[in-house]
């Protein structure tokens, strides 16, 4: 009888580290293909249709580009506070209080030039994304509390209180009752580059992955955050305090957060509506972990999933579900998380009596 | 407000904390034993799902609870091998999951969209009980899956306290290590105890497909997976609790609902947030005062590693 076994390997296996992202895909796609088949549908056809959704013209490709930047950078935010093992669910919530502040300034601020207009936006945001993440965050830091319940809880209080304003007293009064609001003064709209949707948050989120890279691997902060995520207690021995960490990642996490919802509301829509995140904050989770954290990797992955999205979307007068995109997204995921404990132990066949 | 609506009202009350409860009470079994599972949503949308698509083409609503929970169940598998065996990260895959789900559910569900369902479970009046006014509208004029919800809190709460199955979960759960030492085998109990959570969870979501709806639409849950792991929190891990929990929920939802038919939309926006709020100030407080007093399993969401101690 043939017994398979898990042995741990003496060393973290590096070569199995690098491989698993992509396999991960491969084994994704693959039953997807096999789901995709079984409706009656080719495979074959329905990816080439994807890829050429997504990259078939500059326009794909603007429109690729469009859908990954609230990725790139939502992904980000949820990076740093995953190097900490802070499991941040809340960058969709983040994300809303971060376009309701970001409204809030484009719907009240009256008369002002575009240049202070914007950066009055990203502050807001960015200031309401961080309180939003600093709540979790101080919960977590002085009394232990689940930042993964918690976080998540308030992604729906968010949501919720959007859903309120736009419903409510910020409802346009010439909108037929749809719950959105008015459209932003010229002087909010991102600029944007050519004639495309292609907005300024692109160099936002390159500027941020500068940073961050920076910030991870050079800086003694840095450094601390990512020994505390590491192992806890080596951090309390090196007398690293990891509460006021704690409270900063959360606050920064939140912070981008805050702006990616920002740059969607002053970039895409430009008003405030229900649904401006179709779930944007829990893909940048699958972004992040299938990028391994690396804020480079992250800028590409996003653009993948960028990819993904609109030639998901394009599909659909093939017949083809939206639906598609998220077995996709959640089986790379799915696989990622499978094929980490390889990295970690190898699978040994065990024949009878044979000794290992 | 007369007096028959507030009736009505809390008979709704009942029905929409149904799913909640039937969802609840599996997730809370799993993180009783130490899993959390972040998949409900998912194995909600796959029962429901599953159960309309079975029923739907049968005739049967029983093959199509059936059909229900074996689908939350496989989904539930798949979360367990992933957590247990391969000791992943738990909050990252219960998050896959519910994205897997979600997309398998619409894209399974998208020739049944909007399609309604011919028959559904009907009311069963119970004799006495239901004759009593105001409690019997109330409580004892709805249908089996309401009475079952019901039960299966009521003998989960008895596993778990009263009987030795219960000390077992309940000790993996706390103490993998420990439990470990006296023979338990932990990862079987956690299998057990979070593929029950799936089949629960798959049976609340059919719960809406088959008779709450009853119909399918794509994301028809619409986060109600989340309310659900939110009250087991809120319940402290103890069903009990959880009962009262999930018709509390279950009037937020219902006065929501008719509050918005109304025309009333502003208030019912905070009324919603609600759980979420209030389950953060009980997790806040159960961790304040210590995990073990409450009830909440020390070893939730940590994979059990025999070679690390």
């Amino acid at each position: 009888m043939l017994k398979v076994r898990l042995i741990k390997r003496q060393q973290e296996s590096i070569s199995v580290r690098g491989l698993i992202p992509i396999f991960s895909v491969i084994l994704a796609f693959a039953c997807g293909g096999i789901l995709i088949e079984s409706a009656g549908f080719s495979a074959g056809e329905t990816y080439l249709n994807m890829l050429n959704n997504a990259f078939g013209s500059s326009y794909a490709i603007s429109e690729t580009i469009v859908k990954a930047i609230p990725l790139m950078l939502a992904g980000l935010a949820v990076s740093l506070a995953f190097k900490m093992k802070l499991w941040n669910i809340g960058a969709e919530g983040q994300l809303y209080m971060g376009a309701f502040a970001a409204s809030w300034v484009a719907l009240s601020a009256g008369d002002v030039p575009p240049a202070v207009m914007i950066a009055a936006m990203m502050l807001a945001a960015f200031v309401s994304g961080a309180v939003w993440g600093f709540i979790p965050g101080f919960l977590r830091a002085y009394w232990n509390v689940n930042e993964t319940i918690t976080t998540l809880m308030l992604n729906y209080v968010a949501i919720f209180w959007v859903q309120y304003l736009v419903y409510g007293p910020w409802k346009d009064p010439q909108s037929m009752g749809f719950p959105l609001t008015p459209r932003f003064p010229e002087a909010a709209y991102l600029p944007a580059i050519g004639g495309t949707r292609v907005h300024m948050g692109l160099i936002v989120a390159m500027v941020i992955a500068v940073l961050f890279y920076i910030l991870l691997a050079k800086t003694r902060w840095g450094y601390e955050i990512k020994v505390i995520g590491e192992s806890s207690r080596a951090a309390r021995y090196a007398g690293i305090d990891a509460t006021r960490k704690i409270i900063m990642v959360m606050l920064i996490s939140g912070g981008i957060a805050g702006i990616t919802g920002m740059i969607e509301v002053a970039g895409i829509t430009h008003r405030l509506q229900e649904g401006i995140s179709p779930g944007y904050g829990y893909t940048a989770i699958i972004v992040a972990w299938l990028a391994r954290l690396n804020p480079f990797a992250i800028i590409l992955v996003a653009f993948l999933f960028g990819a993904l999205l609109v030639g998901g979307f394009g599909v659909q007068t093939m017949g083809i579900p939206f639906s598609t995109v998220m077995i996709l997204e959640g089986a790379v995921l799915f696989f990622l998380l499978a094929g980490e404990i390889f990295i970690k132990y190898r699978l040994v066949i065990q024949r009878k009596g044979e000794k290992i | 407000m007369s007096v028959s609506a507030i009736i009505a009202l809390l008979a709704a009350t009942v029905v929409a904390g149904t799913p909640i409860l039937l969802a609840a009470s599996g997730e809370l079994m799993a993180e009783k034993s130490g899993i959390l599972n972040l998949g409900v949503e998912g194995m909600m949308l796959i029962g429901a799902v599953a159960g309309f698509a079975v029923t739907h083409n049968t005739g049967n609503l029983y093959l199509g609870l059936l059909a229900a929970m074996l689908g939350g169940g496989m989904l539930a598998l798949l979360h367990a091998f992933v957590s247990i065996t391969l000791r992943s990260n738990q909050v990252v895959s219960g998050l896959a999951l519910t994205i897997l789900g979600t997309g398998i559910s619409g894209f399974i569900g998208k020739p049944y969209q909007g399609v309604p369902l011919e028959n559904t479970f009907g009311e069963v009046f119970i004799p006495v009980l239901g004759d009593i006014p105001v409690l019997g509208p109330i409580f004892f004029q709805h249908d089996v899956l309401v009475y079952f919800s019901i039960i299966i809190t009521v003998v989960f709460w008895y596993i778990l306290f009263r009987t030795r199955w219960g000390l077992v979960i309940r000790s993996v759960g706390e103490n993998p290590a420990a439990a470990d030492a006296v023979g338990i085998s932990v990862s079987r109990v956690r299998y057990m105890c979070t593929i029950l959570g799936g089949v629960m969870a798959g049976l609340g979501g059919a719960y809406l497909s088959l008779v709450y709806a009853p119909t399918w639409q794509e994301n028809m849950t619409a986060g109600m997976g989340w309310i659900a792991v939110a009250l087991v929190i809120f319940a402290m891990w103890n069903p009990a609790r959880a009962l009262l929990g999930a018709y509390l929920f279950g009037g937020v939802e219902a006065l929501t609902f008719r509050m918005q038919t109304a025309g009333i939309h502003i208030s019912t926006f905070f009324l919603s947030m609600l759980p979420y709020l209030l389950t953060i100030m009980v997790l806040v407080l159960v961790t304040i005062r210590g995990r073990e007093l409450a009830g909440g399993p020390a070893a939730l969401s940590t994979a059990y590693d025999r070679e690390e101690r």
